[in-house]
């Protein structure tokens, strides 16, 4: 069935419930398929897209004003089963009002706040009329993603605190607030944790995020597509490979290219072993915040040495701007496949052992089960992706149900776990080493042959591409558009992190305040990635 | 518990005689910076790590520095949760604007004398995200700052190195 086939219900639900909705072609956002809705219909179009079980995946907005046309464009997203719809509406600029999604779905919240910060568009009946984005670096009335606000912007000779955020406050006898960050105690990126709590149990727990906030998207802006990938691998520092992948996937997409069969093969090789990393370091992570040092150590080494293995293989030990349009930077010596295949074996071996001892420890089990629990109601409510999804019960992987090149030749074991809590997360995550670890294999073992690299091509003005990898924290999405002379115009990368922030919000709620470092690891959501 | 135990003996002690890559004029570094934080630190040497934007690449390689590859505590340098109880900022960057009077207010809370490095391309000169609208650069536009590491991300090797030049600056400025 092809993906026109699996939305024509969907648009025929549109049209009996009066939507006016028209399908347009745009190959560079294939395999998504793009339909027009009207303004007034925005609203609507995310009740319906709701009833029909869709996943809202994310929300950007475009401000098109070099055409001369006076309107701002804004996509959403949604996912069913593997197929995705792009769904597209303008407002006036003078005028930018849309009705809100986020009554039907909850994981559209921050997304339509961060529009508004960003693009000025104005989301009636949205719940929360709290800025999100925006602290204080630039002023509630100018909005950086519109094309009149430079990029310099107007900054002041020092930026403020943001100390007049309205939190929302538990009362009665015996309740008190914790605020911790946006400095936190460990070595970790920088935000803000508000506790209502009573004695040790948490009340509620709200976030406030944005403190790394660095304009990615309006610096994206006038690049060339090497400098988009370069950036695109700093969105996220963790998810490099990940993110670099799904941007220059978008604008191999917008330039009608795509990579050789081996720099293909190379970026999921070079995907999974990022992913292996951050799983095995997130894993010895969560065992130091239960005090378990033991097991902190023994991972961390285990972490240390598969780096060493990219550095010298692929010269960066985090990979950082091997993936390049058209291709990837370096291939891949020959010499390094047998002790890249024998290292898996060797980790195989080493988890295995480790596992069986951590398993068997009563002190560990007491804090990571039943603790943290993301119920699968909750998952769903918010479209949770990648582990976090999974360990509560949301059975997608990009990789295996809208798989990209190399991945439909390979065959993707996607764990999943209905239980939600912190053991759910570790077991999802230690089954995905293990499926990573036969993803390695099977690569290495049928590499292609041939070149690393296509001569990248000037995609036309107004070109389009849409990337969706599965990183280690799970879907990426990555809309690029060219502008004139090949730069890029507009560049919207979609963390999962956005999906499991709001989610670490609900998982803590009645667990204990000591319990949040490892609830926290365990969800191990991207500041970076999200504040953009 | 037994094979826990036995796992500690069966792996040993990882921990290398830095480092065994790259320059073999590193491999004095670990003991010269063990000397230094002897001789000015009164043998420790605490820092507090400051990421006032980075893209968390430069965090997870200065998480390495506790691996028991690098175990940078036995050279006496360790790090704390309080800027109060700092000697040293390890800060990296870009500043963003949201960060700025964070940042500002962790300074103003090290006691003196203090030594501030700033960690990075981006916490050296911005790196990829330069100054605009939402980041103010390099450290140094923010708080004065006494040494670079540069790197994208530094490799915790750079890092140690990195920590130990500063030391000998401060000690040839005295």
């Amino acid at each position: 069935m092809t993906p026109q086939d699996q939305l024509a219900p969907f648009l025929r639900r549109l049209a009996d419930a009066g939507l006016r909705v028209e399908a347009q072609a745009s190959p560079g956002l294939a395999p998504a398929q793009l339909i027009l809705v009207q303004a007034e219909d925005w609203g609507r179009l995310g009740h319906e897209a709701k009833a029909w079980a869709c996943r809202w995946v994310a929300g950007w907005g475009e401000d098109t004003g070099e055409d001369g046309s006076e309107s701002i464009r804004v996509n959403a997203c949604f996912e069913k089963a593997g197929t995705y719809l792009v769904a597209r509406t303008a407002v006036p600029r003078a005028t930018p009002v849309l009705s809100s999604q986020t009554a039907s779905y909850p994981g559209a919240d921050r997304p339509e706040r961060h529009m508004r910060d960003m693009l000025g568009v104005v989301f009636s009946g949205h719940p929360d009329a709290r800025r999100w984005t925006r602290h204080q670096a630039w002023k509630d009335s100018e909005y950086p993603l519109r094309r009149d606000f430079p990029a310099a912007g107007r900054p002041q000779a020092q930026t403020p605190a943001d100390h007049a955020y309205n939190f929302l406050l538990a009362q009665g006898s015996g309740v008190y607030e914790i605020p911790v960050g946006p400095v936190h105690a460990g070595i970790i990126e920088p935000g803000h944790f508000r506790f209502q709590a009573v004695g040790e149990t948490v009340l509620k727990l709200e976030e406030r995020l944005g403190y790394t906030h660095k304009g990615i998207e309006k610096i994206a802006e006038g690049r060339d597509a090497e400098g988009l990938a370069r950036l695109a691998g700093r969105v996220s520092g963790d998810a490099t490979v990940a993110h670099a992948w799904a941007a220059c996937m978008a604008m191999e997409k917008a330039a009608g290219l795509e990579a050789p069969p081996r720099a293909l093969w190379l970026r999921a090789l070079m995907c999974e072993r990022e992913r292996v990393a951050n799983h095995v370091g997130d894993i010895g992570a969560m065992l130091n915040d239960i005090a378990f040092a033991f097991g902190f150590y023994q991972f961390a080494r285990l972490r240390e040495d598969w780096q060493r293995v990219s550095r010298e293989a692929f010269g960066h030990r985090f990979m950082m701007d091997c993936i390049v349009p058209g291709g990837v930077a370096l291939d891949l010596d020959a010499r390094f496949i047998a002790p890249m295949r024998d290292e898996v074996g060797v980790l195989r071996k080493q988890i295995g052992r480790l596992m069986a001892i951590i398993n068997d420890l009563p002190s560990v089990a007491d804090r990571v089960r039943g603790a943290g629990v993301l119920k699968p109601e909750y998952a769903r409510a918010l479209g949770c992706v990648g582990y976090v999804g999974r360990a509560s019960g949301m059975d997608f992987d990009v990789r295996r149900d809208a798989p990209y090149p190399p991945y439909e030749r390979l065959k993707v074991a996607v764990p999943l776990h209905h239980y939600g809590d912190i053991n759910a997360r570790a077991r999802t995550r230690l089954e995905e080493i293990a499926a990573s670890f036969d993803l390695i294999e099977a690569l290495l073992a049928g590499l292609p042959a041939g070149p690393i690299r296509v001569g990248w091509e000037h995609p036309a003005a107004g070109a389009e591409g849409l990337g969706l990898v599965e990183g280690w924290r799970g879907e990426i999405l990555s809309f690029v558009r060219f502008g004139a002379d090949a730069r890029i115009a507009r560049f919207f990368p979609r963390d999962p992190s956005w999906t499991t922030w709001p989610a670490l919000e609900l998982l803590i709620h009645d667990n204990i305040v000591p319990d949040f470092p490892v609830c926290n690891k365990s969800v191990n959501g991207s500041y970076s990635g999200h504040d953009l | 518990m037994l094979r826990i135990l036995g796992k500690i003996q069966r792996i040993g002690i990882v921990t290398e005689p830095v480092p065994r890559l790259d320059e073999p004029a590193l491999t004095e570094i670990g003991e010269q910076l063990k000397a230094r934080v002897g001789e000015q630190f009164g043998g420790s040497l605490a820092i507090r790590e400051v990421d006032a934007g980075s893209c968390n690449g430069c965090e997870l390689e200065i998480q390495a520095l506790n691996n028991p590859y690098y175990s940078i505590e036995r050279f006496g340098v360790h790090f704390v949760a309080s800027p109060r109880h700092a000697d040293m900022l390890l800060v990296t960057g870009p500043v963003s604007r949201h960060m700025e009077a964070a940042l500002r207010r962790t300074y103003a809370a090290t006691p003196e004398p203090k030594l501030v490095l700033a960690v990075g391309e981006c916490g050296a000169n911005g790196g990829e995200f330069g100054t605009s609208y939402a980041s103010c650069g390099a450290v140094s536009n923010v708080i004065p700052v006494d040494a670079v590491i540069r790197g994208c991300p530094p490799t915790p090797l750079d890092l140690l190195r990195g920590i130990l030049e500063a030391i000998g600056r401060r000690s040839s400025d005295r």
